[in-house]
């Protein structure tokens, strides 16, 4: 009987690059009581509850429509202004959701990782999983006026490009995830991040082509710059895909997965090192 | 085959004291600036809760375990005694992977369950049966092992009426008691239970250490962290006694081992105050002497009167030159089994004392001595802005004889050390008497 106990050694400096991805299989139960538990709290004792996810951002669609398709009247070709404003937004709002879940992990939970050991990682990755029921819902409702305006003869071409959504997707949530581990890690020590976040993923959200198309940049030291962003390739493959217009750069997709990799990696392992004694600093 | 349930080698955690590192980006650019112009930035910028003392690290560090050696059998109970700052709470922190040791390793055979906190997790919206499964699994348990238990820990915590209401309706005790209940339903190899017991009622703390024992003869191995002796005694099969980070005595007999603790706590008492070493805090201004007074003659005293006025005076010398601001003396006064009975500070008093310097001594006075015969030990504590500057414990043993405290020429009813306090009693008019 004791020879099938696990085993748990505790030692100091155990190796940074060493992940444990069996115990936080084993932990999974937990992971999906989280997610149930941030998807069920935020809405006790609101009206309108899950629905919130669906109005932000329609609402800042309707913005975009009136200030930068109506009065900026930025050119974005046949594209109906909402589709073309909403199709970035659904994605960016699943990254930018996930980035901002990942960033404050670790402090925002320190009460809890003072009091009781679980794998750390379960925290981000319980955000990948709470913000695509988000992302759903989301998708639902972009789907519906998607239709309509097709069905009212808008110049929409949908293509083959579009089974590419899923891989999308999870490329979003997987850099949500990459740089939110970065910025989780880094807030223990600076917590100035955590102001600096809301402001610094503004930014980076009209960095994007969101309310433009990447087209339209054509200085080649922007558009290297465009296309480094790997929510670029996201946004311009899934409007592609939808609209048929300003087919992305191939090579631009290449970029933006070494990009989402090699963060994501790199996330995992500074939040792994860090994870291990940062309850005596926090 | 082997029954080795836990093997701790040469464990030990460093911790930095003061200010740790630079924590906003701003004085990072600062230190990096410095560093840039070739200054050292540690003159510049000073360190932030750290008085300038040149002979001092300016990262002064501390082992808060220090060489910790022990195994431990199976459905062995080991206590761990030791005063505040022992090193007890980091222990059980590092045995339960909530941070890393700095040296040396624990090998744990089987599944560790700690219980450092009742009700870790509980989220106040949620509802009682929501947060039994959410608190389980955080413990270790998987959900379908809850879902067997449920029907016994809500039983067991005797809040069955209210388990679909949101835990923010609870009153606390019923709050406890269902954290307990999951807790207390847990079963792994391994237990490491941090005082927790020292929550809701008498009865239930009872069911509790009955649960604890029971637990125990399953055959289950239980590291235990208390202040309460009788606990200890009741529960444990060994117990280790820690200092300053370092185990001092075990682990082996529980009685031996509360006896060389409260001992330890003795001798540290019968030092004089100037001459202890074992002080805590910055340090720029120590606690020489206390002196027991009668205010009434103005003369010095052995020991104390239950209701009679007295004084304790406490003198002070300055260490390092410097302003000492806002100064705060504190005495918790305490049993010599270590529980804590009250504590006398001059801001509770509401008297500020603006600045210290040199030599010189304090007073508090006690119109009424309400300690009842008996002996009690101080802590005694120096405090600057709210900043720790010296803090000795077990700074001396203070004798109390008894004494008509209530003015009736009755005393205390029992032989043990207590506090005494002032009452009224009032008995309602019974139908009888206003006929």
């Amino acid at each position: 009987m004791t020879d099938t106990m696990p085993i748990t050694i505790i030692r100091a400096n155990s190796p940074w690059w060493k992940i444990n991805f069996h115990e936080i299989f084993e932990y999974r139960d937990l992971l999906m009581l989280i997610v149930k538990r941030d998807l069920t709290a935020v809405y006790k004792q609101t009206i309108l509850g899950p629905l919130w996810f669906v109005i932000q951002p329609l609402i800042t669609t309707i913005v975009f429509t009136v200030i930068f398709g109506n009065i900026a009247k930025i050119d974005v070709g046949d594209t109906p202004h909402f589709i073309f404003y909403m199709s970035g937004l659904v994605f960016w709002n699943y990254f930018n959701n996930i980035l901002n879940h990942g960033a404050n992990a670790l402090v925002s939970n320190s009460s809890l990782m003072r009091k009781v050991y679980f794998p750390r990682l379960i925290i981000p990755l319980s955000g990948v999983i709470t913000q695509l029921a988000h992302l759903a819902l989301n998708f639902v409702t972009f789907i519906a006026f998607y239709v309509w305006y097709l069905s009212q003869g808008a110049g929409l071409e949908p293509n083959k490009w579009l089974f590419l959504i899923p891989i999308l997707i999870f490329q979003c949530a997987l850099m949500g995830m990459g740089f939110g581990l970065w910025i989780s890690s880094m807030t223990i020590k600076y917590r100035d991040l955590r102001f600096a976040l809301p402001f610094l993923s503004q930014l980076w959200m009209y960095a994007t082509p969101i309310v433009y198309p990447a087209s339209l940049v054509v200085t080649p030291l922007y558009k290297k710059i465009l296309w480094l962003n790997p929510m670029t390739a996201v946004v311009e493959t899934a409007r592609y895909g939808f609209t048929g217009q300003h087919k992305p750069i191939l090579s631009g997709i290449g970029l933006s997965w070494v990009v989402t990799l090699t963060v994501l990696l790199s996330g995992v392992m500074l939040f792994n090192r860090v994870q291990r004694t940062f309850v005596d600093t926090v | 085959m082997n029954d080795i349930a836990l093997s701790v080698k040469n464990l030990g955690k460093r911790y930095q004291l003061g200010a740790i590192g630079r924590h906003t980006l701003g004085e990072e650019i600062k230190h990096f600036w410095l560093k840039f112009h070739g200054k050292d930035p540690k003159e510049h910028m000073g360190q932030v809760g750290h008085p300038s003392d040149p002979s001092k690290n300016i990262h002064p560090e501390f082992w808060a375990l220090d060489h910790i050696n022990f195994e431990l059998k199976q459905g062995e109970i080991l206590g761990v005694i030791g005063g505040n700052g022992a090193g007890k709470s980091t222990l059980l922190k590092v045995l339960s992977r909530i941070t890393e040791p700095t040296t040396g390793e624990a090998k744990i055979r089987g599944r560790v369950g700690s219980l450092l906190e009742v009700g870790t997790g509980f989220h106040p919206e949620l509802t009682g049966r929501e947060n039994v499964f959410m608190n389980g699994t955080l413990l270790g348990m998987k959900r379908k092992e809850v879902a067997n238990k449920f029907d016994e820990i809500v039983a067991f915590s005797g809040v069955e009426k209210f388990i679909d209401t949101p835990v923010k309706r609870y009153s606390s005790g019923m709050y406890i008691r269902l954290a307990f209940a999951v807790a207390a339903h847990l079963e792994p190899e391994i237990l490491i239970v941090d005082e927790v017991l020292a929550v809701g009622d008498a009865n239930f703390q009872k069911k509790c250490l009955g649960k604890m024992s029971e637990v125990a003869k399953d055959g289950r191995t239980i590291l235990f962290v208390s202040h309460n002796m009788a606990t200890l005694q009741s529960l444990c099969t060994q117990c280790m006694v820690l200092q300053k980070g370092k185990c001092v005595f075990g682990p082996g007999n529980t009685e031996e081992a509360i006896s060389f603790y409260l001992s330890q706590n003795r001798k540290n008492a019968a030092t004089p105050l100037a001459s202890r070493t074992d002080r805590k805090g910055y340090g720029r201004v120590h606690m020489t002497d206390v002196e027991l007074r009668d205010p009434v003659n103005n003369t010095t005293c052995t020991h104390f009167i239950s209701g009679r006025p007295a004084t304790l005076r406490i003198y002070y010398t300055q260490q390092i030159a410097g302003e000492i601001l806002d100064v705060e003396f504190k005495i918790d006064i305490r049993t010599k089994a270590s529980a804590l009975l009250s504590v006398l500070s001059n801001h509770m008093s509401q008297t500020i004392f603006p600045e210290i310097h040199g030599r010189g001594y304090v007073e508090c006075t006690l119109d009424k001595w309400p300690f009842a015969e008996g002996h009690y030990l101080l802590n005694l504590k120096l405090e600057s802005q709210t900043l720790l500057e010296d803090s000795i414990e077990d700074a001396l043993i203070l004798e109390v004889e008894g004494g008509d405290f209530y003015g009736t020429g009755r005393g205390f009813p029992t032989k043990n050390e207590g506090v005494m306090v002032a009452q009224t009693w009032h008995q309602a008019p019974t139908p009888e008497s206003t006929a």
